[in-house]
């Protein structure tokens, strides 16, 4: 018995030592001080960096816009507002812009912001060394381009420091939309001397130091990131909230339980499969917003069968029911996409298919004798793959879309589901894949960063689309200094595209997520952009204590 | 016993060898890597990093380094997560992982042990087959049914516990509980025949021929007797409910080593996978060799 006695004791001490709190005051994030308002958001996936070069996911985005700030701000409808730099002209060819930057603008540190900051960073980001998956967003910047590709010295970027406050930028050519562009994280100054001192580790808390209006107090991987106000940031009076939470939650069910169970104050998004019980018992917190994004399907164009047979592209187009897509299986609001560039995108206007407006039967009737066409009955269907990423919802589409093919056309599609790596190999190698699952989130507010998918030499340019016109078109539009001239260029682009049927559009992003009544100060954007400082918390018993 | 433990730790080196090896060899096998991504790196970005994790390394050369790494106590940088080492994940991680088996076996051990004896000394009886069908559902509901099961009921509707996240103690009990319930229900079978079998035993009958009481029958001479399976099934049970618990993880927003071992395989994260093998590879070996000499120590007749 003593024997016993004894081995049950070790056994359980073994175990009971994990129990031990002790490790708990490590991992355990700050519990609210008494007066200190938090907002808890739910942000997705987990990030995987808190560099802004390296960055290249919505949940970083998000966390890297509270902790930096850009020459360029946003609005909280997501019109552009002065961020470090208080002013900017931009020369009379469009090519030069000068910025002037806060005078009392502050690293976290304490660290005056300078010019200097700025020419470090935007380096930086174009170093091939960085290893930024979003250089490439640079390249309007001179030289940008040929430092990506290694043949100059990140130096001879077109990026000057005139005085400690004053930063001059050269560009290529003149681009509509650079001021925009400086939203985006790639942009963002990043501390020097940290960097240097600390290397990759210079995003942990600790060794971090940033200029936006709040600085990292805790990254628990797989859990959550805690940022904190900053006090030396410029507009920290303006601040209402002292602490935010950012909890990287997969699965979308649990993000849905943990708002329900009030531990989270707004979500991410909303799972497809609760979207008919939100909108019933959550009607009042439920929001959405067209968002930049278009969900398609990419046709391999380089191999049969949709080489060279627009007839068969354009007839798979014609037989989709997209009212069904979004009206029976999203169902959160999106609208069926005839066009490539979503709508609400600035100064533009989007395309669409001629038959965007015909009856359902008039599609059907076009879409059979081009089938036909093409060489394909129903004594001899043509034979498919779709091939999409592991997803519910892709896989559901998927379902809808290959018993569409088959009720109009009698074509026989068989659906592969591939993991992530997998499926962009395929894609991107064009050997196996015929008809594949995608879409494009915009990187920023201009129809460029949707026409450039389909340029010949863009590197994700799935579908193997080459068209020399369109190309032209591109690049004209690229060079265009003239707004209503390049906004001209850019639809005819389109046009060329949606002719060519080169993609199916299918429906055009919206943005869903839960918001609690008590947020205020939020606003719906096309980017989805929604910095913390611009929100506020109205509700006394927030204040001051955790409500868990 | 100290032998018998030292020369089962040199024994574990081998295996440990071959272990790494077939992950790191088996992992570079599956197609696409870790720059795989919707952006495309231009070459020169791509060569560097290629460079930077000497991913242009002939594959030989690469496992070379590897094992010197791992030979210093190094498991190298993360692709996925570029700002951390695979230690630090390891270090940051397993802590959790640890705690969260660690607790909800110790409670498994203890309910599931108690309600087998309860079952075992009620043989037949309708305490008995309550018993049982109560362990035959724990054992039948997998946990990703269970967890959001209890969530909606203890946390959503009742509000009396956390719905996710680990920051205090109250954030274990859910995912605790929902870990133990299969487990619960194991031990509790093991337990009940274990025991039935033992009672039926000639050295207990002649422990009753003597007139001892029952409960002195039962705690000295029956229950260490009757543990002895329990023991050794604790071993492999506690190294799965430790490496196993990604569902649990993902479902409680855990920030534990499972959803790193997972997500760092869809992701293409060499060194993080080789990094996790190798600690689970090292953590089921030494469970096992604890058990063993438990095992020893609980029976006399088993020596080493």
């Amino acid at each position: 018995m003593r024997r016993f006695a004894i081995a049950l004791a070790t056994v359980a001490t073994l175990f009971l030592n994990g129990c031990d709190p002790e490790w708990q005051t490590v991992n355990q994030p700050e519990i609210t001080v008494a007066g200190e308002t938090v907002l808890r958001k739910g942000n997705g996936a987990e990030p995987q960096t808190l560099d802004p070069h390296r960055a290249q996911g919505v949940p970083e985005a998000n966390i890297l816009r509270d902790l930096y700030e850009g020459l360029i701000s946003e609005n909280p409808d997501g019109t552009l507002a002065p961020g470090a730099a208080t002013r900017w002209e931009i020369s009379a060819d469009g090519r030069i812009y000068t910025f002037y930057l806060r005078k009392y603008a502050r690293w976290s540190n304490g660290a005056p912001l300078t010019a200097e900051d700025f020419v470090y960073s935007l380096r930086r980001g174009v170093d091939p060394a960085t290893g930024s998956s979003y250089a490439a967003i640079l390249s309007p910047i001179l030289h940008a381009a040929a430092i990506i590709e290694g043949e100059v010295k990140p130096e001879s970027l077109g990026v000057q420091a005139i005085d400690s406050h004053e930063l001059k930028i050269t560009l290529k050519s003149p681009t509509r939309y650079f001021l925009g562009l400086l939203t985006h994280t790639t942009t963002y100054p990043v501390y020097r001397p940290s960097v240097e001192r600390f290397g990759a580790a210079f995003t942990q808390p600790g060794n971090n130091v940033s200029n936006g209006a709040y600085t990292l107090d805790e990254w628990v991987v797989a859990s959550h990131v805690t940022l904190r106000r900053n006090p030396r940031y410029w507009d920290d009076a303006s601040t209402r909230i002292d602490i935010v939470k950012f909890y990287g939650i997969d699965d979308q069910e649990a993000e849905l339980r943990r708002y329900r169970a009030g531990e989270l104050d707004l979500t991410s998004t909303v799972p497809l499969g609760q979207l008919e019980w939100v909108r019933e018992h959550l009607r009042d917190e439920y929001r959405a917003a067209p968002y930049l994004g278009t969900y398609y399907y990419g046709l391999n164009l380089t191999r049969s069968p949709f080489k060279n047979n627009r007839a068969l592209r354009k007839a798979l187009s014609l037989a989709i029911d997209r009212g069904i897509l979004v009206e029976k299986v999203t169902r959160g609001g999106e609208l069926a996409a005839y066009g490539w560039v979503p709508p609400g995108i600035a100064n533009y206007s989007g395309q669409a298919l001629a038959y965007a407006e015909w009856s359902r039967s008039r599609q059907i009737k076009l879409a059979r004798r081009l089938y036909r066409m093409a060489g394909y009955s129903r004594a001899r269907p043509l034979r498919l793959e779709i091939r999409y990423n592991t997803s519910d919802a892709h896989e559901t589409i998927a379902v809808v879309i290959a018993s569409q093919w088959r009720e109009v056309l009698g074509v026989h599609t068989t659906l592969v589901n591939e993991e992530w790596k997998v499926f962009l190999q395929n894609v991107q190698r064009r050997r196996v894949t015929q008809v594949y699952r995608a879409a494009w989130i915009g990187d920023y507010n201009d129809a460029y960063t949707f026409a450039e998918l389909l340029h010949s030499r863009f590197g994700l340019n799935g579908t193997g689309y080459a068209n020399p016109r369109y190309d032209r078109l591109l690049s004209q539009a690229a060079g265009e200094g003239d707004q209503q001239q390049r906004r001209t260029l850019l639809q005819q682009a389109e046009r060329v595209l949606l002719a060519d049927h080169a993609l199916i559009p299918l429906y055009f992003y919206v943005n869903k997520r839960l918001l609690k009544p008590y947020i205020k100060g939020y606003r719906d954007n096309v980017m989805d952009h929604h910095y913390t400082k611009n929100l506020r918390i109205e509700v006394p018993t927030r204040t001051g204590a955790r409500r868990d | 016993m100290l032998g018998y433990a030292l020369s089962r730790a040199t024994a574990a080196i081998p295996t440990l060898f071959l272990l790494v090896t077939l992950a790191f060899f088996l992992i570079r096998l599956a197609p696409g890597g870790p720059f795989d991504n919707e952006r495309q790196l231009s070459p020169a970005i791509e060569a560097n990093l290629q460079q930077r994790y000497h991913l242009d390394e002939p594959l030989l050369q690469q496992y070379g380094r590897y094992l010197w790494g791992i030979a210093r106590g190094d498991f190298g940088p993360s692709f996925q997560y570029p700002d951390l080492t695979v230690t630090q994940l390891i270090a940051a991680g397993f802590p959790v992982s640890f705690t969260l088996g660690g607790c909800a076996m110790t409670l498994a051990l203890i309910v599931g042990v108690l309600l087998g004896a309860i079952a075992a000394i009620n043989q037949n009886g309708i305490v008995d087959y309550g018993v049982m069908t109560v362990a035959m559902l724990g054992i039948s509901m997998p946990s990703f049914v269970l967890a959001p099961l209890l969530i909606l009921w203890l946390a959503v509707y009742l509000g009396w516990l956390p719905a996710g996240g680990l920051e205090s103690w109250r954030h274990f009990v859910l995912p605790v509980i929902t870990l133990a319930a299969a487990q619960i229900a194991f031990i509790a079978r093991l337990t009940r025949g274990s025991l039935i079998e033992v009672l039926s035993a000639q050295f207990i009958r002649t422990a009753r021929a003597k007139g001892l009481p029952m409960h002195v029958i039962f705690l000295r001479h029956a229950a260490p007797a009757a543990l002895a399976p329990v023991v050794s099934y604790l071993g492999p049970a506690t190294a799965g409910i430790i490496t196993g618990s990604v569902v649990i993880e993902t479902i409680f927003g855990i920030p534990g080593l499972g959803r790193h071992f997972v997500n760092g395989a869809l992701n293409r994260d060499y060194t993080l996978v080789l990094g996790v093998v190798l600690f689970y590879g090292l953590l089921v070996i030494v469970l096992n060799l604890v058990v063993d000499l438990l095992y020893a120590w609980l029976d006399p007749r088993v020596k080493y």
